[in-house]
């Protein structure tokens, strides 16, 4: 792995029979977790490439418990990395050698369901699905699925700004979240907007949802619920080639239909799926397209013949309409399956996240091919096609040698070409470790610089999930934030890196 | 004499001179939101209304981008060319703060976050700016996010200015996501049933999978108005089953037309049931709570001569007569126990440079927005005093 960290600091680690001592005062006994058996469940969020057994593993139950333990931090000065359920894609939760791990599994209620005021109050460790299947039986749900929501947590959604599917239409988390209650370093326990639209003053609401846990943690979540659509229904369009698929989205846009799903797959996933779990898509396609309209029947009616309209005339060699809802499934279950199933062929690989202006989405394929012949490695594409969001998914061995490395430079240089053409180094799956190298390709010093600004206003020390998103670890000193009392600077040993 | 940059390299150079001799600046555009929030001294204004023109529409896409002095009647008409729209609908203050309606720049829509009836469906202004270009309070340029609808690379700083009055960086561009415009709208009006029935009435349609993208009760006309939009196929099965799910409210039923309809928002969207001499405020809280908000307030003795429930309730606009405090401490304390906030709009300078306009913080929360202010502007150069006195 070719991960740079920063040092473990050797002053922290010397004090951890204190600090475990201390938190121990603070929670129940099994909450703090130091067996190093225990603690290696904790070593790897979702990119299992990048691994650190964290000092100690806390895992609080209430909100005065959090704040006792980010104060406890901010005395002893020790990092803390906030997870929930560690099914990040980017290394936002790895943890630390000296840092805890603030485990959030056990905020996993419900509070409060308000369907006058269409919303939930939530603790971070509900799973996302969980939101929707607890209000489902009055005609309710949460909008943003990301393809873990069976898995990740409320409180990482909010961390990672998560989207999905449905955020075409109707928007990621930071679209769909209310009021949040957080904990900053040192312990102070804020709340943020509430049932009410719009926060006043700044929206530090708006600025906590995708900071990937570098500013405070979440303690609870307001949501927004929304009824379910009446009727929905999948179209399953086949192109010769990505090209034409490309267009068909375009030209949907352009006719001013906004889909409540629009996704996309190239030949080699089209294989990948039917080769893992058989769902009928057709193998000779170049490309397959799945919209879905949803609406009342009249207008999902007429919406379909429209979409079908334009497919044909963008050159689709198939249009299937779902005629029931288990038909409709069947269309979403092949690109649900789409991440495991490549992984059957290929015996690893590394999933990318750039988003592009859908425009160049053609130019991007056809460059993408290059750049992995170049490297000698083979990539499948699953995309959210309605938002130019990417997902190639880079195929390698780890057993051989050089091809982790191989990977992870293919991987940038699709990251480049993302934002060569406008696009970005993410979409959903955030920084975190992965692209942290990256930012400089679409940030310069001054603009990276203002964001640290930010993170200081926060956290002036550091202490919250360092070595995540930014290249360089400045000192808010450096930044024009902290006063330098006579000519030292704080915590000199802070490394940089 | 206002200080006229042509673009961000004067925009920089202004806010490095107005930094070397700690002067503080004013931002405007054309200056229509300028009696909102604290009354400042306005020794020195930065005009941003010469950093003009759309730099970037790509229908398609769904994206447009325009510098900020940039008039927003002049992006409404080029949407308009290509049936596309800036869905959050942002308000125009004109009937409440004077001056000619239309007269906005798209800088000024987004400082304020100034979105209208659509919000709740669409989102606020701050959900549909996707980046912006800027000039710190440091005197540096600094750009966050970008061009394309899916973006969490760095922290989004766009939700960060979006409302922030001018307050942390002069906004020098903005990257806004578009939308479609609905190919027809109706609404549908339920009258006669009080204004506790009708916001009543509302909350349930909010709830309902129809997809109403406006709810307001107006109470000068006893009306609870619902919009519905989309094809016309679409609009008119939804108002025959929405009509049908309100039956129980028992209302007298009529139908605004699409262009009725139109313009009923347009007034509801600018406040302009509530517009006349006196204060007027601004007050967001939970959608049930809306109705209750009032008629504590007429229990304490305010004098409320007009008021209107926009966002289902959520929304309270109201006129009061005007008295020294603007009735702050009364609106203040029932806000409080429900929770939301309460933004003075509009009153005499003097009221505005004494009150609070924006609603009063906790303390952890007010020392953080602090140096939220300070990371951007720590000499507190843009906007002295326009939010809070102390900064």
């Amino acid at each position: 792995m070719s991960l740079l960290m920063p040092l473990p600091e050797q002053a922290i680690m010397a004090r951890r029979e204190e600090l475990l001592a201390r938190l121990r005062a603070i929670l129940p006994a099994g909450n703090v977790i130091a067996d190093e058996t225990a603690r290696r469940a904790y070593e790897c969020d979702a990119l299992v490439m990048y691994r650190a057994l964290p000092l100690v593993v806390a895992l609080p139950e209430t909100v005065a418990q959090v704040s006792a333990i980010m104060a406890l931090a901010q005395e002893m000065n020790v990092k803390v990395v906030p997870r929930g359920a560690g099914t990040s894609l980017s290394g936002g939760a790895l943890p630390l050698e000296d840092g805890i791990l603030l485990g959030m599994a056990k905020f996993n209620r419900i509070l409060e369901v308000d369907f006058e005021n269409r919303c939930a109050r939530v603790q971070p460790g509900v799973q996302n699905l969980a939101i929707s299947k607890a209000v489902e039986y009055a005609g309710f749900y949460y909008a943003p699925d990301p393809s873990s929501q069976i898995a990740c947590t409320i409180g990482g959604n909010v961390g990672e700004n998560a989207g999905g599917v449905h955020c075409l239409k109707y928007g990621l988390t930071t679209n769909n979240i209310l009021g949040l209650e957080m904990v900053l370093m040192g312990g102070e326990v804020l709340r943020l907007g509430g049932k009410h639209l719009d926060s006043e003053l700044y929206d530090l609401m708006g600025l906590m949802t995708g900071s990937e846990g570098l500013l405070g943690v979440v303690t609870e979540v307001t949501v927004r619920l929304l009824q379910k659509p009446v009727s929905a229904r999948g179209l399953l369009l086949a192109f010769p080639t990505v090209e034409a698929g490309a267009r068909c989205v375009g030209a949907i846009i352009a006719r001013g239909i906004i889909p409540g799903g629009l996704e996309m797959m190239d030949a080699a996933t089209i294989g990948a799926v039917e080769n893992f779990q058989p769902c009928g898509y057709p193998l000779d396609a170049g490309a397959i397209v799945i919209v879905e309209l949803d609406g009342t029947p009249a207008e999902v009616d007429h919406l379909v013949a429209v979409v079908e309209e334009i497919a044909r005339a963008e050159g689709a060699t198939e249009t299937r309409v779902s005629q029931s809802e288990a038909e409709r499934l069947r269309f979403w279950a092949g690109r649900k399956n789409a991440f495991p199933a490549v992984s059957c062929i290929g015996p690893d690989y590394l999933c990318m996240d750039g988003t592009i202006p859908r425009g160049r989405l053609p130019e991007v394929l056809t460059r993408m091919d290059g750049l992995a012949k170049l490297h000698g490695l083979r990539v499948a594409n699953v995309f959210h096609a309605g938002d130019g969001n990417l997902h190639p998914l880079i195929l390698y061995d780890a057993s051989k040698e050089g091809d982790i490395e191989r990977a992870e430079k293919l991987g940038a240089d699709i990251l480049r070409l993302c934002v060569e053409v406008g696009g970005v180094l993410t979409g959903e799956h955030g920084v975190g470790v992965e692209k942290r190298d990256l930012m400089g390709e679409m940030f310069d010093e001054t603009d990276l610089a203002q964001q640290q600004r930010v993170k200081c206003a926060f956290d002036p020390q550091h202490r919250l999930n360092p070595g995540k998103v930014f290249p360089t670890l400045h000192r808010c000193a450096e930044l024009g934030i902290m006063h330098v009392q006579s000519g030292k600077l704080p915590f000199p040993e802070l490394p940089r890196f | 004499m206002p200080l006229t940059p042509r673009d961000e390299a004067d925009v920089t150079e202004a806010i490095r001179a107005a930094l070397a001799e700690d002067a503080p600046l004013s931002i405007e555009g054309h200056g229509s939101k300028s009696a909102l929030g604290r009354a400042t001294r306005r020794e020195r204004v930065l005009s941003l209304a010469a950093l003009t023109g759309v730099t970037l529409y790509e229908p398609q896409e769904l994206v447009l981008t325009a510098r900020a002095g940039t008039p927003l009647r002049e992006i409404v008409a080029l949407l308009d060319a290509q049936n596309q729209q800036l869905a959050f609908e942002p308000m125009d203050h004109a009937a409440l703060l004077g001056g000619a309606r239309g007269d906005a720049t798209i800088g000024g829509v987004i400082a304020v976050n100034a979105s209208g009836p659509r919000r709740i469906k669409a989102g606020a202004a701050r959900d549909h700016l996707l980046g912006f270009r800027s000039v710190t309070g440091r005197g540096e340029i600094v750009k966050s996010g970008g061009r394309v609808m899916k973006n969490v690379t760095g922290y989004d700083l766009s939700k960060l200015v979006a409302g922030s009055y001018g307050t942390l960086a002069a906004l020098t561009e903005l990257t806004l996501k578009v939308l479609p415009k609905a190919e027809t709208e109706e609404t549908l009006l339920l009258s006669d049933l009080g204004a506790e029935k009708g916001l009543a009435a509302l909350r349930k349609a909010s709830g309902s999978p129809y997809e109403v993208s406006s709810l307001a009760y107006d109470p000068q006309g006893d009306a609870a108005a619902l919009r519905l939009e989309g094809p016309q196929i679409s609009v008119t099965t939804r108002r025959d089953d929405l009509t049908r799910f309100l039956a129980d409210f028992d209302g007298a039923t009529s139908i605004l037309a699409a262009d009725e309809s139109r313009a009923f928002w347009t007034r509801i969207r600018d406040a302009e049931p509530i517009a006349g001499e006196g204060v007027i405020w601004r007050v967001s809280l939970a959608p049930t709570d809306g109705f209750a908000f009032v008629e504590r307030l007429r229990g304490a003795g305010a004098p409320i001569v007009a008021h209107v429930y926009d966002w289902a309730g959520g929304l309270v606009w109201l006129r009061l007569e005007t008295v020294a405090d603007a009735h702050a401490t009364a609106i203040r304390a029932i806000v409080d126990a429900l929770g939301g906030h309460a933004t003075l709009i509009r009153a005499a300078a003097d009221i505005r440079a004494r009150v609070d306009v924006f609603h009063p913080q906790p303390s952890a929360l007010a020392s953080l927005t602090r140096r939220v202010k300070e990371a951007f502007d720590p000499r507190f150069i843009l906007e002295r005093g326009r939010l809070r006195a102390e900064f």
